[in-house]
């Protein structure tokens, strides 16, 4: 049972690494177009070099 | 945006010092962004040919697409305006329509959009790691390792419901102080009595301890409550988009300056300038020009009508050929607009207000939850002798397994699926209940000019006219900006006919266009200018010397329209037809359509009548229009729709708007109602059943930790999944 002296932060720490990457995604406005984000996979655009970065993304 | 609105407006000098004004011009001025509604984008074909195209407009700095809200965002230098990009979407086959950034700016709802995300994704998080622990404890932990699991679960669960659940705290505590009784008190009483007493049972290392139910219950009714605000967010984008498509501006005239200034800041006797193809912003006299006036928004009439000094003109009239200043006789809250918009007020208050099925759900359930609770309580008591320990368990556990879940999921969750699938065929629900209300519908009302036709003009007769005749007519009508003329040109340039070579062409406001063709005088335009013998339908005339031809027009059809009605009918509804129009016009559209049932020449208050009328034998009535004619309609009807190209006045007073040109989701619109309605019942019923099986279980005093898990995610998982299964 002393293994649960350990496993119970990682689990927990883990739990935040995920909840902190949610927040991230969230204010990233990574949820605002789903259906577009799915669609320009299929753009040709970017495919040499990624899209330059927008200043306010 | 234009140059002058993208400027601060807090400089009243530059109004009376054009010098000024120029130099500023010639500074650079901020970006602006601007925002366009395109209905018909759908892949990524779309996305890549307007951004790619949009990227090379000058001026344009980029442009994004997102294809979720059909939304086009563009970063554009000041001095682009969106009449610019509209005309280049169009040129590459996009229909869009303007939106003001100001008030789509949308901050306060994201913002709340965005606390409700992170509300579930905590709970989320702690529903996980709580879930995680008691599994262990389910599994057959004892003993000081059970405790010791029950102990971090309420670590973690405490700030959890402290942080997540503050929504339900918040509604709860309101409807409290307001002396009412809504869910949300029963489930804030749930929660927090389940984690004081799962709290007290850790700490006494009792046997079960619900922290896992308390976290997945709130989970799972975030969820719920997100689906219900995105439902409600579209319709309050909604309305702010219909607001927006309608810029409210006017050019003021003052010591012979223009400045262009919120309809809002205008006072009785300003004078204002109305360009050819603007709509007149106020009620008033016209004091200079000669022009016609389009008046089919506000009256149904397809036929323009001559303006001249004296002559009254009304807020919404559009102006078609020559420039007009207009005397502001009443502005804001006087004008007629705003009496329209009282006596569409006074319409909407005399609707009753309608009671959903969720409410009327909740309402009678919301009070079970505490009373089988304390029910449960009470006889345990009694049995048990007093051992109040245990009665207060199966208390909390009767109060966790019926709480509502399911029910919070079970409207929310078929209206955004039926909301979202609509929305992809091009129409927009801008109120919640409105799918509910679609539903019952058994007559559709529809209006003609601009509903079922397009409301723009086109010529009936070329055939009969011979190739010189239509050569002189081009020439003519190309050098006008009349919606007649316009047609008229565009219809003999499909014909391949040639201009003739007319000199001399000058426009003459408000009765037509002259010119000089091989030392004749040739003129188009109305009937008595042009010495012609007016006829009854809608004509332009042509005065070729001393000869006259008659050009005559009919509204076209909107796409869709034949086969929307036909759609009705197959579903066994009652169409009708209800016109402002002549009833030449009405009868000869209504039989194409196949209408048998229709009304012409009926002022709003007639067709506001014919509704109530209607009502009264019990039917309920679906109102298709789009002038301000029809608003008062509109808003009496018990459902009601406009499409985009609508009034603002008119898309405000009803429940949908449809987004694109075509008319045919109206009919899917209906059945896809029917089909909501009924996966919402068979929901009710779903955990209807679930609280029916599981709550006598509970009483009894066999439901464990793990039942109420059970129940809670089985019940929310498959109600869900019924409202996905929405065709």
């Amino acid at each position: 049972m002393e293994v649960l002296a350990l496993l119970i932060p990682v689990s927990l720490f883990l739990g935040l690494l995920g909840l902190v990457a949610f927040l991230w995604t969230l204010r990233r406005g990574m949820y605002d177009d789903p259906d577009g984000d799915s669609q320009r996979i299929l753009d040709t655009r970017y495919d040499d070099q990624p899209k330059p970065m927008d200043k306010d993304a | 945006m234009s140059l002058a609105t993208a400027r601060p407006s807090a400089c009243p000098a530059c109004d009376a010092a054009p010098a000024a004004e120029a130099l500023a011009a010639r500074a650079p001025l901020p970006g602006a962004r601007l925002l366009l509604s395109v209905p018909g984008v759908h892949c990524a074909g779309c996305i890549s040919t307007i951004e790619r195209d949009l990227a090379q407009m000058e001026g344009v700095n980029s442009a994004r697409l997102n294809l979720t809200l059909k939304r086009l965002s563009v970063d554009a230098q000041a001095g682009i305006v969106a009449q610019d990009v509209i005309r280049r979407l169009e040129r590459m086959g996009y229909e869009a329509h303007e939106m003001d950034a100001g008030t789509l700016s949308l901050t306060q709802t994201e913002k709340q959009g965005r606390d409700l995300l992170m509300r579930i994704g905590v709970s989320g998080f702690a529903m996980m790691n709580v879930m995680l622990l008691s599994v262990a404890v389910w599994a057959g932990a004892e003993g000081p390792t059970r405790d010791l699991f029950h102990l971090i679960s309420a670590m973690i669960a405490i700030p959890t419901v402290a942080f997540a659940g503050q929504p339900f705290f918040r509604n709860a505590w309101k409807a409290a102080r307001a002396g009412r009784m809504d869910m949300d008190g029963p489930i804030s009483f749930a929660i927090l009595l389940t984690l004081f007493i799962s709290l007290y049972e850790a700490l006494l290392s009792g046997e079960h301890a619900y922290f896992e139910a308390v976290v997945m219950l709130i989970f799972f009714l975030l969820v719920g409550r997100y689906l219900d605000f995105r439902a409600r967010a579209v319709a309050r984008s909604a309305a702010q988009e219909l607001a927006a498509l309608e810029v409210p501006r006017a050019i003021r005239l003052r010591d012979g300056a223009e400045a262009t200034v919120s309809v809002a800041d205008l006072t009785v006797g300003d004078v204002v300038l109305v360009r050819p193809g603007g709509r007149v912003p106020v009620d008033g006299v016209v004091t200079q020009g000669q022009s016609e006036i389009d008046r089919a928004l506000l009256t149904g009439e397809t036929l323009p009508v001559f303006a001249a000094p004296g002559h009254v003109v009304s807020a919404g009239e559009v102006n078609l050929t020559g420039p007009l200043q207009v005397r502001v006789t009443a502005a804001g809250k006087d004008s007629s607009l705003h009496r329209m918009a009282d006596l569409v007020a006074n319409a909407e208050s005399a609707r009753m207000r309608y009671t959903t099925i969720a409410e009327r759900a909740a309402s009678a359930y919301a009070p079970t939850i505490p009373i089988l609770a304390l029910g449960a309580f009470v006889v345990w008591m009694y049995l048990s002798g007093g051992d109040l320990r245990l009665s207060m368990n199966i208390a909390v556990a009767s109060l966790i397994i019926t709480c509502p879940c399911a029910l919070g999921l079970a409207v929310p969750a078929v209206v955004t699926a039926a909301s979202g699938k609509l929305f992809r065929k091009g129409l927009l629900i801008k109120d919640g209940t409105a799918l509910e209300r679609l539903a019952e519908v058994d007559t559709v009302i529809f209006d003609k000019t601009g509903t079922l036709t397009m409301g723009t003009p086109v010529p009936t007769n070329l055939d009969q006219h011979p190739q010189a005749v239509g050569a002189v007519a081009l020439a003519l009508a190309e050098a006008s900006g009349h919606p007649l003329a316009q047609a008229l040109a565009r219809a003999l340039r499909d014909r391949g006919v040639a201009p003739a070579d007319v000199d001399a062409i000058a426009e003459a406001a408000g009765y037509g266009i002259e010119g000089q063709w091989q030392g004749q005088r040739v003129r188009l335009g109305r009937a008595e200018w042009v010495g012609a013998e007016a006829r009854s339908v809608t004509a332009a005339y042509l005065g070729i010397g001393a000869t006259t031809q008659a050009f005559t027009f009919a509204d076209q059809l909107r796409p869709g329209a034949a086969e929307v009605v036909q759609a009705l009918q197959a579903q066994g509804k009652d169409v009708r037809l209800i016109s402002g129009d002549v009833p030449a016009a009405v009868a000869d559209l209504a039989q194409r359509l196949g209408i048998a049932d229709w009304q012409a020449g009926a002022l709003p208050a007639d067709k506001a009548a014919a509704i109530a009328d209607l009502h009264a034998q019990g039917r309920k009535v679906l109102m298709v229009g789009d002038g301000l004619n029809d608003t008062v309609a509109l808003s009496a009807a018990h459902v009601s729709i406009s499409p985009a190209s609508a009034l603002d006045a008119a898309r405000a007073a009803s429940d949908m708007v449809l987004l694109g040109r075509d008319l045919s989701p109206v009919a899917d619109a209906l059945r896809l109602s029917n089909t909501a309605m009924k996966r919402i019942r068979e929901n009710l019923w779903q955990s209807g059943i679930y609280n029916a099986i599981f709550v006598p279980i509970a009483l009894f005093g066999f439901a464990t930790p793990l039942w109420a898990a059970l129940v809670m995610s089985i019940s929310s998982i498959s109600v869900t999944l019924n409202a996905l299964r929405l065709k």
